[in-house]
């Protein structure tokens, strides 16, 4: 199980990271490693050339800016769940960041090229759409920030052209006020989710949820955001059978692929069960309640 | 100890790179395959066969090592991703004189190896943690945690959860 | 005498090396110069092979050779059949390299060798075969039926062998009964996965015409013998090496893999070493796996619970070939009345080619299936009868006085009686149950149910027929010059420890230290009678020869000894490392014993000289040597079972099942365990609970996925879930010890025991957990989310 034969580059700036890209269109980035090793490992993958970002400067920042958390395209996925800064701004990200794989795993990888690999059942491509979120791309012309919605084209494809580096992601920090939940079902610990789901809320006076985004991931081509679940207890208190009634809507958002961890049906079931959770645990945290 | 093996003849006709880094204290320097990965530089340009490799794509675990002083899979880098890095193998962790590390001793007191290749990987997952000061949570369900991303197909674990809390209890490791 | 080592925790005389990474395994050891194998394999289940083109291949730069079916001389036959048995026709075993056909995904098709093990990868890719591909049915039920596609033109209905055994009177039970329950249960496939997959590395040596050959094999007398007779090698020019080896449980046996004759030919034919090394793919798609049976079993019984008959019939998945004969099946048909006296048993079964992995044992072999079977049929029982779990049991297992316990009719793998031997299962089925709060358990279960909550008490007794001939040897020489004990046998460990279990028993009879006992196992240079590692068989043949062979070392010690001392030999007792009159400070050390008995001895070292102070060690006229008198301290004797000898335990559970993600938490978990003595009580422990996160992978996750078309779809350690240490539970595992009468250390075997009920105990509490919601029965491993999802939503 050995990758078969590619070139090697390891550029020191953005520019010639771009001119490799257009010069091969066999070419691949390696930032972490953590997705594309094994798949070459496989042979599922053989790039003519690896553009190793290893030696590029800056792209191992992380930035709290404005609202907004940029990561860097060599920002490990340890380096942002350790990050106090960062967990200040949005704790929604270190909650989440525990369930992408396994330590070892996570101190290799990093968090935008999980967002490029863009498995439909990956936490960081929930986390940019959760939280609308963008990914900056620099390509020949120049540069443009690519919104999560539109990135995430379908299973491991995304809409960064071939010649097109993602340079960093940007987060928007956690509103203020708002709660947010995490939870994911596997059938295995650090495993790929069966399926997942997020959530943030924000409340009124009353408790009433003034904005709300629930996403999901594991249960489509790509993470998806759950909007007929968000209209659903938009303006309402999150009473227990708000809850229940809203994440029914789940499942009729969704496809929820049949494969051999779970059937469609379970899939769905499951969906609706993790979204009750997730609203239940958002609301309270916005409430002010203790989360045990 | 240093058992690093002396440059070997280069076989393949695969383009090559210069490649230098730090593996357990010592500086080597090699001329490497671009596409070998650093578990098969480390077992077979430089004879540190204490690493051993499970799976080659990232779930096992019996290839971790440190880099740069952080756990990670030797199956799942290149060793030309690893130059100018610093790399810490199984076999540095025992002293000079070869008497036991700490954690070491506890999986020989604790029973907790029986084929032995998996080990050196939960080793230095294991190590890592308590050599980067992280706190460790000794409860079950927290050792569990720090284990799971190794796996043994021997033990059944309740062994190693052991010796991770009698390493943590002697060791004087951060932990809560 | 010191403190007796037999039975005590003595801590392992092998971890140190492998804690500092110093393990030599078979891809550790440094060979100069090695070239190395990759293999074309089968894109199919079953096809024709039109034509194979190597040209590009053996022009690829760094590539020595490439090898089909019609260039590898003496290799080009159907490999050994393992246990021929008169239930099999014709038995299929596979060709090292596919010729005309291939049969499963993953069949060796080519083997590449190369400069590296990338550039041979490189090289296969370049193999151009050409494939008729042919129909398949995967499904074991429909691969019966008629006009299913046949695997083997052969063999009709693909049925490679057909048994039926009766014990009793199975019509007269019949008759007899008052009540039938009757299920249907299915246990899937699965695999060893140990965490080094399989390799072998030859170098052959052109001068001395010795072959060398380093093997992860549980069995290497058996491969050296049949290299030797497939190369037309002496077997004296042929070692055999299984080094350390990273776990095995079964799938490192089997006469031959591919690899096993095709990388020593390679290694002759080039004249350099080669080595193969498996990796976890090709783990997946080319080594043995086991489980798939599907079971029809029936308990004819009275009003009262106990059972007068039973009847079984199940289908045994044997994959493409048979070559381990029908060893799977036989042992499944022969546990499945497992603890019960049931005095009429019939039980048939067919072994079925599918179009798949050949089927040989993994840990378990075949006895989780037949737990499985009686265990749910006996909740079925219960439940058809108003009875307790715990008591239809109880009315039907065997008591002491009744062993030992025949089962007249019934023939167990090795060709010999089933006899359950001893043990306390009445005492024991009391541990679980009160170890598990059974009588609490109703109260919980429904407050906890008042909650939201499903809480199950699952159940399952299991026996083990353990420690099968035909036979062990031991081999036991004191170094004249240190004094240590260095101790032979012909089978190797895969991590079990036997280097200091049997330097335990060796250390009791010698009086030495467990760390001055080196056992040399699994090396046919240093030792070649013997049969092999499986059927938990290690401490209980190979512990028994040895601890034989060690009484004969123990007499000739004290003999020549007292000769030394001038003392009478019941005046001499062995301990810390010497000879010592009893009561005295007189004492000689085995060294010098050692050395005295050698008639030629040289002044080495202080243990020569000091033997020069004593008398002879033997008193006799005449040369040196008396007739019938070799040198020195050494034996070697053997250990024939009569028969197997029966462990067994019953496992209990308190599990939870989340209806909401539909997942199975395991909130308690006791296991009550009987092998007999036990020489090492924390090996024995580890043994146990490594079988067990076995079993606990079976029940609810590990399972080895074909698509329609006979694809494997999760070949890898991302898809073939295999437990991380968040997936295993605590046990809390108890001990009796029931001593086996059958051998003179009264031990039984440990290795497989742990998997064995796990199966059967989860399944039997997640029905009980769920039977207030729809009352689905769990009469299939390994139990998955979606399965718990169906039985609770039916559409």
């Amino acid at each position: 199980m050995k990758p078969s034969l590619f070139d090697y580059c390891s550029p020191t700036s953005v520019g010639e990271v771009v001119a490799a890209l257009v010069a091969d269109p066999g070419a691949m980035i390696l930032a972490g490693g953590q997705s594309l090793v094994p798949a070459m490992n496989l042979r599922l993958a053989s790039p003519t050339r690896l553009i190793d970002l290893k030696n590029v400067a800056d792209l191992a920042d992380i930035q709290v800016d404005n609202g907004v958390i940029k990561i860097g395209a060599m920002v490990r996925h340890r380096d942002l769940e350790l990050n106090d800064e960062v967990y200040a701004a949005n704790p929604l990200i270190r909650k989440m960041m525990r369930f992408v794989a396994h330590v070892p795993i996570r101190n290799c990888g990093t968090v935008v090229g999980s967002l490029c690999h863009a498995d439909a059942a990956a936490e960081m491509p929930l986390l940019l759409v959760l939280t609308g979120g963008t990914v900056t791309a620099v390509g020949p012309d120049g540069s443009r920030d690519i919104a999560a919605k539109d990135f995430f084209q379908f299973h491991m494809t995304t809409s960064r052209a071939p010649d097109e580096m993602i340079v960093r992601a940007n987060i928007p920090v956690l509103a203020d006020g708002a709660g947010y939940a995490f939870h994911e079902f596997a059938r295995r610990q650090g495993d790929y989710a069966i399926a997942a789901a997020g959530a943030t809320v924000s409340l009124d006076g009353d408790n009433r949820v003034t904005r709300a985004r629930v996403g999901a991931c594991g249960v489509a081509s790509t993470p998806v955001l759950l909007e007929a679940v968000e209209q659903a207890i938009t303006g309402a208190q999150l009473s227990q059978s708000t809850i229940a009634d809203a994440a029914e809507k789940a499942k009729d958002a969704v496809t929820a692929p049949d494969d051999m961890h779970a059937s469609t049906g379970y899939r769905k079931h499951l969906l609706a069960g993790l979204v009750r959770r997730v609203l239940g645990e958002a609301g309270q945290r916005a409430a002010g309640g203790a989360i045990k | 100890m240093n058992r690093i093996a002396g440059n070997t003849a280069e076989q393949s006709a695969d383009p090559t790179q210069l490649t230098r880094m730090t593996v357990n204290g010592e500086t080597v320097e090699r001329e490497v395959s671009v596409r070998m990965l650093l578990s098969d530089f480390l077992r077979h340009e430089l004879g540190l066969t204490g690493t051993h490799v499970g799976c080659e794509h990232g779930v096992c675990g019996a290839c971790t090592v440190m880099i740069n002083g952080r756990s990670g899979r030797s199956c799942l880098t290149f060793a030309v991703q690893a130059d100018g890095a610093d790399i810490r193998t199984i076999e540095s962790v025992a002293d000079e004189n070869g008497d036991l590390h700490t954690l070491q001793e506890a999986f020989r007191d604790c029973h907790a190896l029986q084929c032995g290749y998996c080990t050196p990987g939960m080793i230095m997952n294991i190590l890592s943690h308590l050599e980067a000061d992280d706190e460790i949570d000794l409860s079950d369900e927290g050792i569990r945690e720090l284990l799971s991303g190794n796996l043994c197909r021997c033990t059944g674990y309740a062994n190693i959860i052991k010796a991770v809390r009698q390493a943590a209890d002697t060791g004087n490791w951060n932990r809560t | 005498m010191s403190t007796r080592m037999f039975g005590a925790p003595v801590k392992r005389n092998a971890d140190s090396k492998f804690l500092k990474g110093e393990g030599a395994f078979v891809d550790d050891i440094p060979l100069p110069g090695v070239k190395h194998a990759a293999f074309v394999r089968s894109p199919f289940a079953r096809a024709h092979i039109k034509s194979i083109d190597t040209s590009a291949a053996a022009a690829h730069p760094g590539v020595l050779a490439v090898y089909t079916c019609d260039n590898i001389g003496p290799l080009d036959i159907e490999m050994p059949l393992l246990i021929p048995h008169e239930s099999m026709t014709d038995a299929r075993t596979q060709r090292p390299l596919a010729r005309n056909d291939v049969y499963y995904v993953g069949q060796t098709v080519a083997m590449v060798v190369a400069v590296d093990r990338y550039v041979a990868e490189d090289a296969a890719l370049l193999i151009e075969v050409d494939y008729e591909p042919l129909d398949v049915e995967l499904d074991l039920e429909a691969a019966v039926r008629d006009g299913a596609p046949l695997v083997h033109a052969t063999h009709p209905n693909n049925v490679a062998a057909d048994f039926n055994q009766i014990c009793g009177d199975p019509s007269a039970g019949y008759a007899e009964a008052e009540h039938v329950t009757r299920i249907q249960i299915q246990v899937d496939r699965s695999t060893s996965a140990a965490m080094e997959c399989r390799a072998v590395a030859a170098r052959f040596d052109p001068i001395t015409g010795e072959l060398i050959v380093w093997d992860t094999t549980q069995a290497p007398i058996s491969v050296r013998g049949g290299l030797a007779s497939i190369l037309q090698l002496d077997e004296d020019k042929v070692r055999v090496v299984a080094p350390d080896v990273g776990g095995g449980f079964g799938q490192k046996v089997l006469l031959f893999y591919p690899d096993e004759l095709l990388v020593p030919y390679a290694a002759m034919q080039l004249g350099s070493p080669v080595k193969y090394i498996e990796d976890r793919r090709e783990n997946f798609i080319g080594s043995s796996q086991e489980r798939t049976q599907i079971h029809m079993i029936q308990l004819h019984a009275k009003k009262n619970g106990e059972v007068v008959a039973l009847k079984d019939f199940f289908l045994h998945d044997t994959g493409a070939f048979i070559p381990y004969g029908i060893a799977v099946a036989q042992v499944a048909s022969t546990s499945i009345a497992g603890p019960y006296r049931i005095p009429n048993i019939e039980v048939r079964f067919q072994a079925v080619y599918t179009p798949t992995v050949p089927v040989t044992p993994y840990r378990g072999c075949g006895r989780p299936q037949s737990c499985f079977a009686i265990e749910r049929a006996m909740d079925q029982l219960a439940e058809d009868l108003g009875l307790d779990r715990f008591e239809v049991r109880r009315r039907n297992l065997i008591t002491e006085n009744q062993f030992p316990y025949v089962r007249e009719g019934l023939l167990f793998a090795d060709g010999l009686r089933v006899s359950l031997d001893s043990g306390q299962y009445h005492k024991a089925l009391d541990m679980v149950h009160d170890s598990i709060g059974a009588d609490d358990f109703p109260a919980q279960q429904e407050a906890a149910r008042a909650e939201g909550k499903y809480l199950g008490l699952g159940l399952a007794y299991y026996v083990e027929g353990t420690g099968l001939g035909p036979y062990e040897g031991g081999h036991i020489k004191i170094h004249p010059i240190t004094g240590k004990v260095y101790v032979n046998t012909g089978l190797s460990g895969q991590g079990q420890g036997h280097e200091t279990v049997f330097a335990q028993i060796v250390a009791d009879q010698l009086g030495v230290a467990v760390e001055d006992v080196i056992l040399t196992e699994g090396d046919t240079g240093a030792y070649d009678w013997g049969v092999a590692t499986f059927a938990s068989r290690a401490a209980v043949v190979s512990g028994n020869a040895i601890y034989k062979t060690a009484r004969i070392v123990r007499g000739q010690t004290i003999t020549a000894a007292a000769n030394m001392l001038e003392a009478d030999p019941e005046q001499i007792e062995l301990r810390d490392g010497a000879a010592w009159i009893i009561g005295g400070n007189r004492n000689v050390p085995l060294a010098a014993v050692a050395t005295a008995t050698n008639p030629l001895r040289y002044a080495f070292n202080d243990a020569a000289q000091a033997a020069t102070q004593f008398a002879p060690a033997s008193r006799h006229d005449g040369p040196p040597l008396d007739e019938g008198q070799h040198p020195g301290l050494e034996a070697t004797d053997y250990y024939s079972p009569e028969c197997a000898t029966w462990a067994y335990g019953v496992h209990g559970a308190i599990v939870e099942v989340d209806p909401d993600t539909c997942s199975v938490k395991i909130r308690k978990y006791v296991c009550i365990h009987d092998c007999g003595n036990m020489i090492n009580p924390v090996i024995v422990d580890g043994q146990v609970m490594g079988g067990l996160a076995q079993g606990f992978g079976g029940a609810l996750m590990e399972r080895i996925e074909y698509d329609a078309d006979g694809n494997p779809t999760n070949a890898n350690f991302v898809d073939f879930l295999i437990p991380y240490a968040t997936e295993i539970p605590d046990v809390d595992i108890q001990h009796l010890e029931t001593p086996s009468p059958l051998n003179p250390l009264g031990v039984k075997g440990v290795g497989e025991a742990g998997c064995i009920a796990v199966g059967a105990t989860v399944a039997s509490g997640v029905a009980d957990a769920l039977s207030s919601l729809g009352g689905h029965k769990f009469h299939h491993t390994p139990i998955t989310p979606s399965m718990i999802f169906d039985a609770i939503n039916p559409s």
